[in-house]
């Protein structure tokens, strides 16, 4: 093997390879040619680093320094300084937005300090396509011991033990499903990993697959040797992410042809393979008994799970599924132990599966913070920690108003419940979720009923349909909040949805519907004072609301800073406003349609919003 | 035998029966307008919503899917169940105003007002039509097409199935319109007090597969053209 002084990892990560991270990457062997370093230094892609905000990233290892934000251009100077000279160029280098003086390593950035790494252990530090590179980091080591060390019944127990709860949303203790699963009567049972992440804003599983998919295999070759009589696995992954498809044949075939996948693995006696099956698109086949009709052939529908999946799942059988992340953490707890992975995190769990939250979770940050991108820390972190100290606090000095955890359906978290340790239990009990790690930043210029309608027109438009209270409700719920946002909300409008919600939330047949009113019921009851000036003002406090806005144009600034540049009149689809170039603008309130474009295009801000 | 008690009167069943079987088993009424006895059970209108369990970890689940369960404590028209199947069946009445089972059923519970978006649906999209002609016609001729709010039920690409026989077991198990194909004698059918006083059939121009699938119809002779 062909030792560098100095290796290049570019991030291939879906966000950055649309920031063009394939040119940097193709620049950098360019530059690197015409320096002839190439006996010194390697150009590598790698995984999503997670840092995605800040892409294209390049880390030059071994060093650690971090370089963000590159373009193309940057790269002969990049490689002219610090390859050649041993400069590392601190202008492409990460500045925290208050001090804004540029931290060289990785390490020492909060964005990556404050993190724990287990499922994303690998991020950053392999080439995804190369089992090689995986081995090499360790991996397969847990399979190895699983299966040459350990009795199923031994491996089933160090799971169990470990306190690792479903990381999908749910956070079903893994271990007492595996049991459950592996007593359940049947010849033929099956594992499956559930990657159809649909949550809008969500990527998660999509970075673990796509930056180490061979975790998820490992995991569930172990799962399936614990259970026992389980022969076949399926990853069902949705269509959108063709990159993660891509990256699991590929894995699964360098499986295969290690002998790690297919029949007498490891000469153990232990025969399992994987197929893949992809999604068409429905978000609630992320659901694991619609997720099982969609793998079966059906149309993706739920049914009721009062016989669970472990007992009578894909095709009647047994059948286990946990998400990828769950997958993922599988390996680490082999082989490290049940102790080590119970040290991290919240409660206790010796006694009681749900006794506590265990190791970590994988968040995805996204909205108004500084740091975007994906985080994974250790359950019992303070809410206020991720967003503040990971996320590097509020985007251009602006206040915070609540953060939305688990996804379309999660609930939104107010500033006076900031201080919240991040675990299952105490998500729930503020009326959000875990689910299965969004988690999306609010500012002082989001209007609460807006963000509630926006996620709610999601899951309505993502109804299956089957039962009366989730098609029907979530259909009738957001006519309301549309009204709401218009001014033709009423008082009693607001004792409606919240009786409505209710019901929803009780009766749905699955938890498409069980959840999809947490934003409503979340933000109604943290953040009512915004609803009644909705329906009783016929305002909306942050603006976001345009047609309960009204507009006016600041004569002294429209005359004085933008000279009548007459822009607005321009845009204006109503011809509502009057004035000549040079001179003053008015707006004529009669046909203002508020639709505020003039708004949005004056670039003196003359334009004010009451 | 599995031991369980409803509405706290004990009762036996045998295993694998439902709590609505067993409710019946003691003529405890619960509504139902996707269950048919002799179809698999679908638990799609949540109007057979039960209470279960004790305390804070009671719940509401749907009675023609849960099977019954040792020990097991049912209300079948508490508080919050009857709270839970009132606004199901204003929900309903929001979408398909005119079936007389849905006004029959709203006038039961009491539901005098319904305070949503007024629709016009013909089809609560029960699925009964689509379980009869599968589970006992054996045809497989119609299903449920689209999603969510768009959610119908046709054949194959709407046009007309080569497996239908014309057998009209959909229109015999339909549960909303049951005044639809009493075309040839109207006047003997109408109960008088609903809406649904014509075939919606007639209403709609060019009636589609949507509201019939059977041309000729085997109930009203009306031809497709």
């Amino acid at each position: 093997m062909k030792r560098y002084r100095l290796q290049l990892m570019v991030c291939a990560g879906t966000g950055c390879v649309s920031n063009h991270s394939v040119e940097i990457k193709d620049a950098l062997d360019r530059e690197i040619e015409k320096h002839k370093l190439q006996n010194e230094a390697e150009v590598v892609f790698t995984g999503c680093n997670g840092f995605c905000g800040a892409g294209p990233i390049v880390v030059v290892q071994p060093d650690g320094v971090f370089y963000q934000l590159l373009k193309t251009a940057d790269i002969p100077h990049l490689v002219e300084e610090h390859l050649l000279k041993g400069r590392p160029v601190k202008k492409l280098m990460y500045s925290p937005p208050a001090e804004k003086i540029p931290i060289p390593k990785m390490s020492d950035i909060p964005f990556f300090s404050d993190q724990t790494l287990i499922a994303l252990r690998n991020r950053g530090m392999i080439d995804p396509e190369q089992i090689d590179d995986y081995i090499a980091r360790g991996g397969y080591k847990g399979l190895v011991k699983a299966l040459t060390m350990m009795t199923p019944d031994e491996v089933l127990k160090e799971i169990k033990s470990s306190g690792l709860r479903g990381r999908g949303g749910g956070g079903f203790p893994t271990g007492v499903k595996w049991e459950s699963c592996k007593h359940a009567h049947g010849d033929i049972k099956h594992v499956i990993c559930n990657a159809d992440e649909g949550d809008p804003g969500a990527f998660m599983d999509r970075s673990i697959i796509e930056g180490d998919p061979h975790a998820v295999i490992e995991g569930m070759i172990i799962g399936a040797y614990a259970i026992e009589k389980v022969h076949q696995g399926y990853i069902y992954v949705r269509m959108e992410y063709p990159l993660a498809i891509k990256r699991f044949q590929i894995a699964i075939k360098q499986a295969r042809e290690y002998g790690l996948l297919g029949e007498n693995i490891l000469d153990a006696g232990f025969t399992f393979d994987i197929d893949i099956r992809r999604g068409a698109g429905a978000f609630v086949c992320g659901e694991s008994t619609a997720l099982m009709a969609s793998v079966e052939g059906k149309p993706g529908e739920p049914r009721a799970k009062y016989i669970h999946t472990v007992e009578r799942g894909l095709w009647e059988r047994p059948t286990c599924l946990n998400n990828v992340e769950t997958w993922a953490n599988v390996p680490q707890i082999i082989l490290k132990g049940a102790q080590w992975f119970s040290s991290i995190g919240t409660g206790d769990v010796s006694a009681d599966p749900w006794g506590g939250s265990k190791g970590t979770k994988v968040f995805s940050l996204a909205g108004k913070v500084n740091n975007t991108g994906l985080v994974e820390v250790p359950m019992g972190i303070p809410l206020r920690d991720i967003v503040f100290k990971i996320g590097g606090g509020i985007r251009d000095g602006k206040k915070f108003k609540a953060v939305q955890t688990g996804g379309p359906s999660g609930g939104f978290i107010p500033e006076s419940l900031l201080d919240l340790p991040v675990d299952y239990e105490e998500l729930t009990k503020v009326g959000s979720m875990m689910g299965s790690g969004g988690m999306v930043v609010t500012d002082e210029d989001n209007c609460m009923v807006d963000m509630a309608r926006y996620f709610l027109a999601f899951t309505q438009a993502e109804s299956c349909g089957k039962c009366t209270p989730c098609r029907e409700g979530t259909k009738q719920m957001l006519d309301i909040l549309d009204r709401i946002s218009v001014g033709e909300g009423t008082e009693e409008d607001l004792v409606t949805l919240e009786d409505l919600s209710n019901v929803i939330v009780e009766s749905s047949l699955c938890a498409l519907g069980g959840s999809a009113p947490n934003p409503v019921l979340t933000t109604l009851k943290y953040f009512r004072e915004e609803y009644e000036a909705h329906v009783k003002d016929k305002k909306c406090p942050s603006h976001t609301c345009r047609k309960l806005n009204t507009y006016s144009i600041d004569e002294k600034i429209c005359l004085k800073l933008g000279h009548g540049c007459h822009v607005c009149v321009k845009h204006c689809p109503d011809a509502a406003i009057i004035g000549e170039r040079k001179q003053v603008h008015y707006i004529d309130p009669a046909k203002c349609s508020k639709c505020g474009v003039c708004y949005d295009v004056c670039n003196f801000k003359a334009v004010q919003v009451a | 035998m599995i031991k369980l008690k409803i509405n706290a009167v004990p009762v036996s069943v045998e295993e694998g029966s439902t709590i609505l079987e067993a409710a019946q088993f003691l003529g405890f009424p619960i509504p139902t307008l996707c269950h048919v006895e002799g179809l698999s059970p679908y638990g799609a209108c949540r109007l057979c919503v039960v209470e279960v369990g004790e305390g804070a970890r009671s719940k509401l689940v749907s009675s023609c899917t849960y099977p019954v369960e040792e020990g097991l404590r049912v209300r079948t028209a508490s508080a919050r169940v009857v709270r839970a199947r009132k606004m199901i069946l204003e929900l309903m009445l929001g979408s398909c105003p005119q079936s007389k089972i849905i006004q029959d059923l709203a006038s039961a519970y009491e539901v005098r007002q319904q305070r949503f978006k007024q629709e016009y649906e013909t089809c609560i999209l029960c699925g009964l039509c689509a379980r009869m002609c599968t589970e006992q016609m054996m045809a497989h001729a119609i299903g449920f097409q689209g999603r969510g709010d768009h959610r119908t039920l046709g054949t194959p690409f709407n046009i007309k199935s080569e497996k239908c026989r014309l057998c009209g077991g959909c229109i015999y198990i339909c549960p909303a319109c049951q005044l639809r194909c009493t075309y040839t004698q109207p006047e003997k059918a109408i109960c008088g007090g609903c809406a649904n006083l014509s075939p919606p059939c007639l209403e709609k121009p060019n009636f589609d597969d949507m509201m019939c699938y059977m041309s000729p119809c085997v109930a009203c002779e009306i031809k497709k053209d």
